[in-house]
């Protein structure tokens, strides 16, 4: 930490919604207390004061899409001493990695009326793609409570309790009723991160993912069981392509699916050459 | 984080805690042992610490960071604190190690099996393979048994794999061990300029190793790979499987038998470890993958 | 009534049975039915049971249906098991507040007063059982696992209607009442809708002075033997327990582990429906201010973190996990415990998302005892 003062702590963005950055503002109360540990030096929805590095902590949201970007985060690195990424587009590419599972352009042409104007990298990456990175904190957004135990755990000098287990533990630790066994609705938990407190299926909703991969997800299986069910693999597909889309392990387990008709066709796919 | 405990419980008898409460405990010493090893010395808050025997183990608490469980190094009954030998490995034994003197930490315990030392047949050679910081939890019981060969006791051998010269850990012991008649041998995996002993695996020290095969005790601490081969190696010099014991390690999060974590086959390693004979018990766990 | 009495409870007299026991103090806590399952909530009479509900299981596959009979307990089990009444999800075992004088620490006191709780299967009965003996049995009990379950007060419901998911009599523990319970009801629904009554404690005695019963007839007897004896008939599954202990140990390096491997999602659900698993992970959580919390939450044995030693986990494959749960319920807890780590409650084929049968797989590898896949058994 910077001698003789309170750690400095740096806020980011990259290509994102802002909506993780709101996850800090959203702390309030126990922001202020962190506020009383850190000085914030730099956090564009905070404040316009801005200050020089070098920073003890940097929290970096969104993901690389231009080459001014590529360049941006090679400078945050080097004066940054910690360098934590903070949600889906930071640690896997965000949503706007679907346009690297589509033709060039294709998603500019649908979203932009003048894509002319528009310039940007062929892919959207993570940051560990471009520098290393010393924690990532997944979520779409980030659970505000996790962000805090990061903020304290650096702080304190302590590793911070992050589950790196699945959805269903949190679902069945709060007693919700399992939504695919009970009534076949389609459910990323098995295979997604602990994080959010098992926030959908609490609500009647399956789990789509929003906390990426668990360690080790099963993605496969999974598959397998919801085609089993009489979902449509393009559906399925789906399923596995949105806010993690950009991870390999939600990535080639949508475009596996994509590329089958049915769970014979998937099965298949699967088998080793 | 510094913390000392305030005067004003001294004396008094410790509260009646939870299985999972940790008693305050001061460091009142700290030791060095080599790089990344670091000797506490602990008494409680309250009261006397509990009796322990060798080979046990508490459950320390950096309070702040987590719990972890190490080996008691010191000998039961010696007079003074009692001593964790830990080595910096992770965030709790981070803390730990940088713990100063007068702060306090959480200690629970002593919990596990213990070697009984009484048990050793009168006169037989006991031979210690350990490797690293396979020593502490043996080192109260080398303690005992060197002085015991003082009364005429059996021999006592110590084969110690280090990592290199300038890591020898609890060199001062070895050496009190060897000038009290204990045959010492160390090994190192890296040697260094100056350095005259041997450079290579433990158990390369076995066989210019003069025991008594057919009339000795052994016990294997060190890394699992290390105490397999250790054992298998004394097995293969004639010793009785059953005469070799050895510390298991796995995670242990409650060291009680409550959580899980260490389990290994039939075992929950603390409850009934860490110490196990090797007939019958750890050579077959060892045969098997990711057990 | 005495212990080892029996007597009959009228249907409209089990309204009586629950207030007795919330006048005597306790939570009555009961199956009820919510989010399209028979789940456990606060029951305060007869109302706040599931009459007509029965449940239809398949491995992965769970559906509740209403009829017009007014049977109570006319379903098996429910994906919530008891032990979350007495092991918490999740709780805080201490808190520390740290200042460089001192440290002050105290246990949490959550006891939310003793809970009788209604309609605990056979088999579930059996399962608080052998949590009892390994949280409560050792040199170091689970103080507050303890707290919670002395003077909890137990009614038990013998099955008359087990799943396609069900093999307590392959257990030995239902579908009729054994165990340590303080009442047993069996549902009697022809002729009458009653219960039979089985005393099994002082405490049951007690509560059964302030209830009114009957004396039993020779037809209330052969009643319950009927649906006794119907339930081991519709008892859907089976385990070949003959020397299960040592069939699993001497055959750790089966090919079946690794095909298993395949179709296991690794996600925990077996062992969090389990009502018997009882692994935690405990870790400690601090604030700026300086208040440190002890937190144990529930764990199970398929996060890869479960075996982690410095260096990395011990258990790195999903085989090897999948091999480490399934060797510890029906294997390595006899040596740990002395009896059977699974009691037959069927929860975990029900739950796993993708229907992996515990019998199944036990009965594979029964079915090629000996086989060992190629290159596995590693030189030694």
């Amino acid at each position: 930490m910077t001698a003789g003062s309170r750690p400095t702590l740096a806020v980011w963005k990259f290509a994102s919604c802002d909506g993780c950055q709101l996850s800090l503002l959203d702390c309030e109360d126990e922001l202020l207390a962190v506020a009383d540990a850190v000085r914030i030096v730099h956090f564009n929805e905070m404040s316009r004061a801005k200050a020089d590095g070098p920073y003890d902590i940097s929290l970096v949201e969104g993901s690389v899409t231009t080459a001014a970007d590529a360049e941006r985060i090679r400078e945050v690195r080097r004066t940054s001493r910690r360098l934590i990424t903070i949600g889906a587009c930071a640690t896997a590419g965000g949503i706007q990695a679907l346009r690297n599972f589509a033709a060039e352009g294709e998603y500019l042409g649908a979203v932009y009326a003048h894509p002319e104007y528009v310039s940007t990298l062929r892919s959207s990456t993570p940051i560990s793609a471009h520098v290393p990175v010393d924690l990532e904190l997944q979520g779409c957004p980030i659970d505000r409570g996790q962000l805090l135990e990061v903020i304290t755990a650096e702080l304190t000098g302590r590793r911070p309790v992050l589950p790196v287990h699945t959805v269903c533990q949190q679902c069945k630790g709060r007693g919700t009723v399992c939504l695919l066994v009970a009534e076949g609705t389609p459910c990323l938990g098995p295979v997604t991160r602990a994080g959010c407190g098992a926030l959908c299926p609490s609500t009647g909703r399956g789990c789509f993912g929003c906390f990426g991969p668990s360690e080790g997800a099963a993605t496969g299986p999974l598959a397998e069981r919801l085609l089993d069910d009489g979902m449509a693999p393009v559906d399925a597909s789906r399923l596995f392509a949105t806010f993690y889309a950009g991870n390999p392990t939600f990535g080639d387990q949508a475009v596996a699916l994509s590329r089958s008709d049915s769970r014979a066709d998937l099965a298949e796919q699967e088998e080793p050459t | 984080m510094a913390m000392t405990a305030t005067a004003e419980h001294a004396g008094r008898p410790a509260p009646q805690r939870g299985t999972l409460s940790p008693e305050p405990y001061r460091v009142t010493g700290r030791r060095l042992e080599g790089a990344d090893v670091v000797t506490l010395a602990l008494e409680p808050h309250h009261g006397r610490p509990p009796t322990f025997a060798h080979g046990q183990f508490n459950m320390l608490t950096a309070f702040g960071v987590g719990e972890i469980a190490i080996s008691i190094s010191s000998a039961p009954g010696a007079p003074g604190p009692i001593e964790h030998s830990v080595r910096d490995v992770g965030a709790v034994t981070h803390a730990l190690c940088r713990t100063p003197i007068g702060a306090t930490v959480g200690v629970r315990g002593p919990f596990g099996t213990h070697w009984d030392v009484d048990d050793i047949e009168e006169g037989a050679d006991v031979v210690m393979v350990v490797g690293g910081i396979g020593l502490a939890p043996l080192r109260g019981a080398l303690r005992d048994l060197v002085d015991r060969r003082r009364s005429g006791g059996g021999r006592v051998f110590v084969l110690a794999g280090m990592r290199s010269p300038d890591q020898i850990l609890f060199a001062e012991d070895l050496e009190e061990w060897r000038r009290s008649g204990a045959h010492v041998a160390v090994t190192v995996d890296v040697g260094a300029p100056g350095w005259q002993g041997p450079v290579g695996v433990v158990t390369s020290l076995l066989p210019d190793t003069p025991f008594d095969p057919t009339h000795c005790a052994a016990f294997a601490c060190g890394p699992e790979i290390m105490m397999r081969f250790a054992a298998r190696a004394l097995v293969d010099r004639g010793v009785d499987p059953r005469q070799i014991r050895v510390s298991l390690e796995r995670n242990m999060q409650c060291g009680v038998g409550l959580c899980g974590h260490c389990q290994l086959g039939p075992l929950l390693v603390c409850r009934d470890g860490p110490v196990v004979p090797y007939g019958g018990v750890a050579d077959r766990l060892f045969m098997e993958r990711q057990r | 009534m005495d212990v080892g009495d029996i007597a009959v409870l009228e249907r409209e007299d089990l309204d009586m049975l629950i207030a007795a026991l919330r006048s005597m103090g306790f939570r009555t806590i009961g199956p009820v039915v919510r989010d399209g399952a028979i789940v456990h909530g606060a029951v305060s009479g007869a109302h706040d049971l599931p009459a007509g509900w029965h449940d239809h299981q398949e491995p992965g596959c769970y559906r509740l249906e209403q009829d017009e009979s007014p049977e109570l307990f006319g379903w098996a089990v429910g994906p919530a098991s008891w032990k979350s009444e007495f092991f918490a999800p999740e709780e805080t075992v201490w808190r520390a507040s740290i200042t460089a004088q001192q440290v002050t620490l105290s246990e949490p006191d959550d006891a939310a007063g003793p809970v009788a709780i209604i309609g605990a299967r056979p088999c579930e009965v059996s399962a608080l059982a052998v949590l009892d003996r390994v949280l409560m049995g050792g040199a170091h009990p689970d103080d507050r696992y303890a707290a919670r379950r002395d003077g909890a007060f137990v009614v038990a419901v013998e099955c008359g209607a087990p799943a396609s998911t069900c093999f307590c009599t392959s257990m030995g523990t239902g579908p009729s009442a054994r165990g340590a319970f303080d009442l047993a009801l069996t549902e009697l629904v022809e002729g009458g809708h009653r219960f039979h009554v089985q005393v099994g404690s002082e405490a049951g005695a007690a509560v059964m002075a302030r209830v009114p019963h009957r004396a039993i007839t020779e037809s209330d007897r052969s009643a319950r033997q009927d649906v006794l004896e119907d339930a081991e008939t519709r008892m859907g599954r089976s385990l070949d327990t003959a020397d299960l202990p040592g069939l699993l140990a001497r055959n750790l390096e089966h090919p079946r582990w690794e095909e298993v491997a395949k179709r296991c999602l690794s996600c925990g659900n077996c062992t969090l429906v389990c009502p018997t698993c009882f692994c935690s992970d405990v870790s400690d959580v601090s604030d700026v201010s300086g208040t440190v919390e002890r937190q144990r939450r529930w764990a199970s044995c398929f996060d890869l973190d479960h075996s982690y030693l410095h260096g990395g986990p011990v258990r790195l494959t999903t085989a090897s996990r999948y091999r480490q749960w399934l060797t510890h319920k029906l294997s390595t807890w006899w040596d740990q415990f002395d009896e059977s780590g699974c009691v037959g409650c069927g929860r975990c084929l029900t739950w796993c998302p993708v229907g992996i049968d515990l019998t199944e797989e036990a009965a594979a590898i029964r079915a090629a005892d000996g086989a060992v896949a190629t290159g596995e058994r590693r030189a030694s």
